[in-house]
């Protein structure tokens, strides 16, 4: 018998008056799998990563997490079982330093849980998270203002900002997007220390070199209905991939 | 009695849509909460009072300038306060209360008050609906409700700059790629909706006297109309108007005439804690913007 | 050739910024002085002034604390045009409870601000999932219409309001009394909104959806802001019913939720102290513009446009500017 799935999306649509941005998706995710979804632009990703975190309430459908019916749940329970996401449009509190930013997500009450009823120094953790991304100690990156803070650290930053939670499951929506090669590169290995730590990741990506090399199963959407879903050589053989990104005479 | 009832229930409640029309359609296209509709109210029938007392104007071009005069002045209002500070929701508040609060203040401090500060009826007649005995003027609100609220309906759903209203009011920034200038047309959209308070003012007012105090009695039944209705939409005014309306001349004809202010508060009170978005409401305040 | 403003930090504030300012007294009286200013000044005024500017220096603290409750508020996500309905809440509370029920100030006082606060919180409650302008909305309408209703129905004494009520025991005690809870109030909150509770509710202001993706509720922390602001509020009217010995309609008026407003604004706001400072100007003006009568409304709608509109800032980030900053005009190379 296999184990049963972490996450499991059954049915789930979504209508914006009209827009049909999510219709009848189904999926399953295991825990310790990292699951790439991809698609062109307003294919529905991001909207598939609201209904999954509650900011979006679906047409229909039903969304288990741990066998647990989370549909229609507001984001805020949702997170404390233990989903996280990133925001594709990064806004930190920019008159912030970058430390400070973390504090919010460190005062919830599922890092409370998780550490047995106390905080702890908000601070320290704080900056020891920031160090876990990539923000150099030596160089008090760390302590700079969010606005003075340049694309690359902003995505780290809410990268941490979802580690702090320390989900089960990590949903990162287009962490890649406007970085360059080697902010890139220098971001995959922590992703890779996170699968090592067992956390299942769903990653949203446009950026699919880096993705595949990661990736252990790869669901293709277009508009808002998977069309596809496989390790990643499977999905780009499929026909239906090459016609939706390539264009209808592929 | 029940006739009576009836009828002069239905005056009341188109009063309150001609009341809350203006507020609702300023807000409904520019997210402006215009909280200086009730002075914008009274300054429109202060004008016509003037052009046709003190200037001694005929009524009709004396209506059409008052009407005309508010319209910029909420077309200025927005050039030169509102647009400085638009997007900020906390200033766009403070400074339409400021600006409403001191436009009436003003004019009471310069005493607007009292009797001969009243508009003529349009036809000083009155006429029977079955056993109901109504003046002509009531009739007129009637029709003039209907009218505006229709109007309405055509110039956003017909007309060019009425599309362009529904474009910005769906989304601002989809509409400013598309070319539409959003400042002009929330402009636009603040002068409407004075020229619709300018205009029920007008209509409603020679029932009574032009009475400063009413600039806040406006207000509070507009916001009351639209929060029970649902910020933003026509059909949730007047289904709200109908409501609250009925419910004010049923109280007055068969409780007592004290409690009519109660409705209102009820209703609100009541909506908040049944749906509190209102009738037609969608104003979730997070998924909206996701 | 082009000029601009530089401004910089004065080296006394960058020296002071650590536990080595204990090592200098200069350092210390730097950071010590804005702090003690409030508390010397309100002590000295207390015993210099006449017993009428007294009285007016009671009204300062009273609006003082109306518009820190304001601006709580206003950090909060939530613009309040109804303080109003926190001040007369607090205010019939407590004229209630003397007159009714003959209970003591010490005891009504409290009892008003705790109750008070937990009615007004009780019913803007629902409005707080919804945009904040139904904040507004709902702020400014409820106290207007409560006043009709009270006109109406006559209860708690109609339009003659409920007179006769118990005065605290001595002049000192109620100017004390006031004093210490503006003080507290302002630092207290000061002390709050720096802390971490303080930045997640600036954080909803900011960006409401990375505070709930955070597993934080963000509705319960609003709450909590909106019940400690309103029991400020219900303070603030609970006191002044023991002032007047009279409770009534008045106490519903336009004149608690604009004043207020018009003092955060002018003073600055999201400082706290820009609201006190706010509130000591605009009070005595308007008490030396008493002769105006209604114009004074007039005045204070067109601070708030001038305000909001031209100098968004406020007095006091000036101050505060002027204090921590030199300024100079550096030329540009064009
Ligand atoms: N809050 C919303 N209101 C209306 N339409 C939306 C909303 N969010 C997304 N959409 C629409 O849903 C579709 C899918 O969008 P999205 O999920 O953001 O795509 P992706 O992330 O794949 O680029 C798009 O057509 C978009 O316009
Ligand atoms: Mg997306």
């Amino acid at each position: 018998m296999s184990p049963s799935p972490l996450l499991r999306i059954f049915g789930l649509s979504k209508n914006f008056g009209g827009v049909q941005a999510i219709n009848d998706l189904s999926m399953e995710l295991v825990e310790g799998e990292l699951l790439g979804l991809i698609g062109p632009n307003g294919s529905g990703k991001t909207t598939a990563v609201n209904l999954i975190t509650g900011f979006v309430k679906p047409t229909e459908g039903e969304i288990t997490f741990r066998d647990r019916d989370i549909t229609g749940w507001a984001p805020y329970k949702i997170v404390r079982l233990g989903i996280a996401r990133t925001f594709q449009m990064v806004k930190p509190f920019y008159q912030l330093p970058a430390y400070k930013n973390m504090i919010i997500p460190l005062y919830s009450p599922r890092v409370k849980q998780m550490t047995g009823g106390k905080y702890g120094d908000r601070d320290a953790k704080a900056l020891d998270l920031l160090e876990e991304v990539g923000f150099e100690r030596d160089a008090f990156v760390a302590y700079k203002a969010a606005s003075a803070l340049p694309q690359g650290y902003l995505k780290r930053l809410e990268l941490a900002k979802a580690i702090a939670l320390n989900p089960d499951l990590m949903i990162l929506d287009e962490l890649f997007s406007g970085l360059s090669l080697a902010e890139v590169a220098s971001i995959v290995p922590i992703i890779e220390k996170l699968r090592q730590e067992g956390k299942t990741i769903i990653m949203i990506e446009h950026r699919l070199k880096e993705l595949f090399r990661i990736a252990d199963r790869i669901v293709v959407l277009n508009f808002g209905e998977k069309i596809a879903e496989g390790t990643s050589d499977e999905v780009m053989e499929s026909d239906a991939v090459k016609k939706a990104y390539l264009g209808a005479e592929a | 009695m029940l006739a009576n009832t009836l009828v002069y229930g239905f005056v009341n409640s188109v009063i309150l849509v001609l009341v809350a029309l203006g507020f609702n359609l300023t807000f409904g296209i520019s997210g402006v909460a215009n909280f200086a509709y009730g002075a914008v109210y009274i300054l429109g029938a202060l004008l016509c009072w003037t052009f046709f007392n003190s200037v001694g104007l005929p009524y009709v071009l004396a209506i059409m300038l008052a009407v005309i005069i508010t319209a910029i002045a909420g077309a200025l209002m927005y050039r030169f306060v509102l647009l400085r500070i638009r997007g900020m929701v906390l200033s766009e508040v403070i400074a339409t209360f400021g600006i409403g609060l001191a436009l009436l203040e003003l004019f009471k401090y310069l005493g607007f008050i009292g009797f001969e500060y009243s508009l003529p009826v349009f036809i000083d007649t009155s006429i029977d609906i079955g056993q109901v005995v109504i003046d002509m003027q009531r009739i007129f609100i009637v029709i003039i409700g209907i009218v505006m609220a229709g109007f309405l309906w055509f110039f956003t759903h017909h007309t060019r700059t009425g599309l362009r209203f529904r474009g910005i009011a769906q989304d601002e920034r989809t509409a400013l790629s598309l070319g539409i200038n959003t400042d002009r047309v929330a402009m636009l959209s603040v002068s409407f909706g004075a020229a619709y308070a300018a205009i029920a003012a007008i209509v409603i007012l020679p029932l009574g006297t032009i009475n400063v105090e009413q600039g806040y009695s406006v207000l509070i039944n507009a916001l009351a109309v639209c929060i029970v209705g649902g910020l933003g939409s026509t059909g949730g005014v007047v289904l709200a108007s109908f409501l609250i309306g009925y419910g004010q001349t049923f109280t007055v004809t068969y409780l007592e005439s004290h409690w009519v202010m109660l409705v209102p508060l009820i209703a609100i009170l009541a909506i908040l804690v049944v749906k509190p978005s209102g009738l037609y409401g969608e104003q979730k305040e997070l998924e909206e913007r996701i | 050739m082009k000029r601009r403003r530089e401004r910089i930090d004065r080296g006394i504030k960058a020296r002071s910024g650590d536990l080595f300012a204990l090592c200098s007294w200069r350092e210390m009286l730097y950071l010590s002085t804005p702090r003690l200013l409030p508390i010397i000044g309100l002590l000295v005024l207390s015993f210099a002034l006449s017993v009428y500017w007294q009285r007016v220096l009671l009204s300062v603290s009273v609006f003082a604390l109306l518009a820190i409750s304001w601006d709580i508020l206003a950090q909060t996500g939530m613009i309040s045009l109804g303080q109003a309905l926190f001040f007369g809440t607090g205010a019939y509370l407590a004229g209630i409870m003397n007159h009714y029920w003959g209970w003591p100030p010490v005891v009504t006082i409290p009892l008003a601000t705790f109750f008070g606060g937990l009615l007004c919180t009780g019913f803007l409650v629902p409005v707080l999932r919804l945009r904040g302008i139904y904040f507004s909305m709902v702020t400014l309408i409820i106290p207007l219409m409560l006043v009709r209703i009270i006109e109406a129905t006559r209860i708690f004494g109609g339009t003659e309001g409920i007179s006769g009520l118990a005065p605290l025991p001595s002049r000192w005690m109620e100017l004390y009394l006031v004093i210490a809870a503006l003080l507290a109030t302002l630092f207290g909150f000061r002390r709050l909104m720096s802390s971490d509770f303080g930045l997640v509710l600036k954080g909803i202001n900011d960006n409401d959806r990375s505070v709930m993706n955070a597993g934080i509720n963000i509705y319960w922390f609003k709450t909590q802001s909106l019940f400690i602001a309103s029991s400020v509020g219900a303070f603030a009217g609970a006191f002044m019913t023991h002032i007047y010995l009279f409770v009534g309609m008045p106490v519903f008026a336009l004149d608690y939720s604009i004043l207020p407003i018009a003092a955060a604004v002018v003073g600055g706001i999201g400082t706290f102290a820009g609201s006190v400072l706010g509130a000591f100007i605009l009070v005595p003006l308007s008490e030396i513009l008493r002769g105006l009568g209604g114009l004074r409304i007039v005045f204070y709608g067109v601070f708030l446009v001038l305000f909001t509109v031209a100098i968004p800032e406020g007095i006091f980030h000036y101050i505060q500017r002027k204090y921590h900053q030199v300024e100079r005009w550096v030329e540009v190379e064009k």
